[in-house]
């Protein structure tokens, strides 16, 4: 623990304060004796210090390297791209560096350590708490800071006016001195910030043991039923009863997104509105809600967010003979957010004959570039248009498969679409039929999330910072006055003052006190026609503060 | 789907705020270049004590001669190279806060919103804070001698800003609209900001660490290293900043977590830009650890403060270019 050198001999502080990492290993000692040295070592305040900085670098390859936690596509994307070496970064967790086991070890070790060091702290302290100040050492020069000073006033006077220049501090008479000492809130505050962090630790674990998190996408005119079937992505905790959802509902009225139109920052997104309605449970009355981005839904203890938008182009396609075999919304990802060029594949299994797929590119804005090709220019659907590639023959579905990829292995190109705005139909080769772009709607991607912890979380973040306020500005210090008459009948007074932390600060301030002191014993003096004492005023300038 | 203009931008107020930042740009520049010359040429001046100067053996100011006093204390009086010239600069300084408060109100008038929304407005508030709390040491700790090594970084990353980081005033991307930017970026600003000055403080320390070991040797120091004030008044003057700076720091990452629960539906999501801010928070309580352990009070503390600083400016800078996150203003 502290390992801080103070001047004085503070026995408390000293008590508690083997410094192992000082001392050498144990040496032939059973196995009680190394248990205790690890346990010494472990709490000690080096080792603390070391496995911070563990924990700050452990840190790093999480944020250079794709995650898990952050987006399970750009890990697979990476995977894709790097695929011997993944192999090596996945053996070490480095896609799930902050739930892979290492960095669990880094930091249960310091939680541990930390236990170990402010639980003692805390008993100590509460006995600290109810102890009277300690007794007046018997030579105060010692102290870093001491003044004397002579007064008329009689040793009893001079100790009850100290007393009053004493303000927030506990006071304590011993014989010819008092001993006073404040700051006793420094010490709370520490081990409430440090037990906070145990407790918000503990609260993160909890949640993520008990919670769920999944994401969701609705088309306008979709619905959603709190099942876990019905997640595109579904994170439950080890402990979650992932039959048990909360049974609401939601439907998606409407989507709206605005973006800014013109000048730098055009095709900057303005504002994303998604209008909900939903059902707690399937009993209760039906209720309305506008989903924006920092507007959430909170329904049945369960909060539904606004992730992102997208896309999702309609078709209709018919078979050979004519007959309407597709007619649906397809949602197509984004590429990136400042022309929402998006890709998406049409899949007609049941045309009567062989299988349709279609691989698409929608562009909401089609313009030509300066190099003659299409392109998105913004991201508002303010030109529409698709370009499509068919294929015919065998799909695969009989294995699951992701519905934005299109297997094509035992499938034949029929050829590349025409550019094609809203209305327009194409018309396949080989006689294998047509499809028709009939317009678009947008959809949402919504996450909902529960998480039992997020309160407790949040009250053991607001005690730590409490607790850091109080540890961090609360300075504990010591102030001692001795009174003695002297052989000419006049009383010597000692002050002496001892901080622990801050010695300028604390100086300038027992300084002050002194001052004080001093000044109203000279002041009540001069009330006093028998005593002949200097008039003079003390001054209080000098200090900065 | 709707489409609206570039928001209501007030042409007159812009054009003034991008005139004033050059105005402030310059005026920093030349009170770095007197308070160069005070710390290079100053004479020597005792400081007077106080809150973080020492109270140096039977020094006290103020001590009437009735009362005697002894203080023990292994640390010289504070010394600092002072010339009217870092009283001028000062001034000069000042003017050159005023004109980036102006910059800034005038900012957030053209645009309409509070004028922190993206990397550019970011950087400058922080600079502006930085200075702030160069103005505050002045004046409350006598600590004008980090002028020239606040305004060094201060300079430099307004030069980014103004370079590479402009954009016009506009509204704001959706996720920024919340009342949070106010509560939640302020509070990170205001801690970079003081975050900044502790750092040039640690590294002005460091200076002066080395020019007092070389001394121990029998060696001369000439220049500015050699009339610096001592480094433990230094290593305080860090240190003070940083107890500021670092509730504040956690107080910005608790309040981001909070407002990113209520935009993202998750608290803590392991994003760049907030794996990035534990790291700066795990560093700084490193530091203050390490203030508190034996034989690392001194310089491997104030290096842990430094890399601090270094991973907060990475944090800006890096995770918003290099990484894809949900934290991209760029
Ligand atoms: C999650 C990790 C930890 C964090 C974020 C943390 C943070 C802090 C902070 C901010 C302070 C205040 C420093 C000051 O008073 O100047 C502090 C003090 C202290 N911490 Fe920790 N701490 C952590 C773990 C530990 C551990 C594991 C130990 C025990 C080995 C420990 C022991 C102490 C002690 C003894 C102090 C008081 C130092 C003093 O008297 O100045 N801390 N801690």
């Amino acid at each position: 623990m502290s390992t801080r050198t103070t001047e004085n001999a503070d026995g408390a502080e000293q008590a508690r304060t083997p410094d192992p990492a000082a001392g050498p290993g144990p040496k032939g000692l059973g196995p009680a004796g190394w248990g205790r040295w690890v346990w010494r070592t472990l709490t000690s305040m080096r080792t603390a210090l070391i496995l911070l900085f563990m924990l700050a670098l452990g840190a790093i390859p999480g944020s250079i390297l794709p995650q898990n936690v952050v987006s399970v596509d750009e890990v697979a994307t990476y995977v894709r791209e790097n695929p011997e070496l993944s192999v090596w970064l996945d053996r070490f967790h480095l896609f799930d560096v902050f739930s892979s086991p290492w960095y669990a070890a880094i930091y249960l070790l310091l939680f541990v350590s930390l236990a170990g060091c402010v639980i003692p702290r805390a008993l100590v302290h509460a006995r600290a708490v109810r102890a009277r100040p300690v007794a007046t050492p018997r030579n105060l020069g010692r102290m870093p800071y001491v003044a004397r000073f002579g007064t008329g006033a009689s040793p009893e006077t001079v100790l009850e006016r100290s007393r009053s220049v004493l303000k927030g501090y506990r006071v304590e008479r011993y014989g010819d001195s008092v001993s006073a000492e404040t700051g006793y809130l420094r010490e709370a505050g520490n081990v409430l910030f440090h037990f906070s962090l145990l407790a918000l630790l503990l609260a993160l674990a909890a949640g993520s043991f008990f919670g769920y998190r999944g994401n969701m996408l609705l088309v306008e005119g979709d619905g959603f039923a709190n099942t876990l079937p019905s997640y595109d992505a579904i994170y439950p905790g080890h402990w979650t009863d992932t039959d048990a959802f909360e049974p609401f509902t939601i439907h998606l009225d409407s989507f709206e997104a605005s973006f800014i139109d013109d000048g730098d920052l055009r095709g900057q997104a303005e504002s994303y509105v998604a209008e909900l309605s939903y059902k707690e449970s399937p009993e209760s009355e039906e209720e309305q809600h506008t989903l924006e981005v920092n507007h959430p839904l909170s329904v049945d203890g369960v909060q539904v967010y606004l992730l992102g938008h997208g896309y999702a182009p309609q078709f209709e396609v018919r078979n050979a003979d004519g007959d309407l075999v597709f007619d649906q919304a397809v949602p197509f990802l984004h590429r990136e957010t400042m022309t929402y060029t998006s890709d998406g594949v049409v899949k007609v299994p049941d045309t009567g004959g062989e299988e349709l797929g279609f691989v698409g590119v929608f562009l909401p804005t089609a313009a030509e570039d300066s190099e003659g090709e299409l392109v998105s220019t913004f991201p508002g659907a303010e030109n529409p248009m698709v370009t499509l590639e068919a294929y015919q023959g065998d799909m695969g579905m009989v294995d699951p498969q992701s519905v934005y990829q299109l297997r094509t292995e035992g499938m034949e190109s029929l050829g590349e679409s025409p550019v094609m705005a809203v209305g327009d139909t194409w018309e396949l080769p080989d006689e294998a039929g047509s499809i028709t772009f009939t317009g678009y709607k947008e959809y949402a991607t919504l996450q909902s999330n529960r998480d039992g912890a997020r309160l407790p979380a949040l009250g053991a973040a607001t005690a730590a910072v409490a607790g850091l306020l109080l540890t961090l500005f609360v300075r504990p210090r010591r102030v001692w006055v001795r009174a003695t008459r002297g052989e000419d009948g006049t009383t010597r007074v000692e002050l002496a003052g001892l901080g622990k932390t801050e010695v300028a600060g604390d100086n300038a301030e027992f300084h002050e006190i002194t001052k004080r002191l001093a000044g109203r014993l000279r002041s009540e003096s001069d009330d006093n026609p028998h005593t002949t004492s200097d008039p003079r005023e003390s001054t209080t300038r000098g200090s900065d503060r | 789907m709707t489409y609206t203009l570039a928001g209501p931008v007030d042409e007159t107020m812009a054009s003034a705020s991008d005139t004033l930042i050059i105005a402030m740009i310059v005026t920093y520049a030349a009170a770095l270049f007197l308070f160069a010359i005070e710390a290079a040429y100053g004479r020597r001046t005792r400081l007077r004590a106080g809150r973080l100067m020492p109270v140096g053996a039977g020094s006290v100011e103020g001590a009437d001669d009735d009362i005697e006093v002894s203080v023990r204390t292994d640390e010289g009086e504070a010394q600092a190279s002072q010339s009217v010239l870092g009283r001028i600069a000062l001034g000069v300084t000042a003017l050159g806060f005023v004109f980036g408060l102006a910059q800034i109100i005038t900012r957030g008038l053209a645009a309409g919103r509070w004028p922190w929304g993206n990397m550019f407005e970011f950087v400058v508030a922080m600079c502006l804070v930085a200075v702030g709390a160069l103005l505050y040491a002045s004046w409350r700790y006598q600590a004008r001698f980090l002028g020239a090594f606040v305004l060094v970084p201060v300079l430099l990353l307004l030069g980014i800003g103004v370079r590479w980081l402009y954009v016009d005033p506009g509204p704001l991307i959706p996720a920024l609209q919340s009342y949070w930017v106010p509560i939640h970026v302020s509070a990170v600003i205001i801690a970079g900001g003081a975050f900044m000055v502790s750092g040039a403080a640690g590294i002005t320390y460091l200076v002066a660490h080395r020019a007092e070991a070389r001394r121990a040797l029998g060696e001369k120091v000439v220049g500015i290293a050699g009339r610096l004030p001592s480094p433990e008044l230094l290593d305080r003057i860090s240190h003070r900043f940083i107890l500021f700076a670092f509730p504040l720091w956690t107080f910005g990452v608790i309040a981001g977590s909070v407002w990113a629960d209520e935009a993202w539906g998750r608290f803590w999501g392991w994003d760049p830009k907030e794996v990035w801010s534990f790291i700066s928070w795990v560093i700084y309580a490193a530091y203050l650890h390490a203030r508190a352990t034996g034989g690392w009070r001194g310089p491997k503390a104030t290096w842990i403060n430094v890399i601090g600083f270094l991973t907060v400016m990475f944090n800006f800078f890096a995770v918003n270019y290099m990484f894809s996150g949900l934290h991209s203003y760029a």
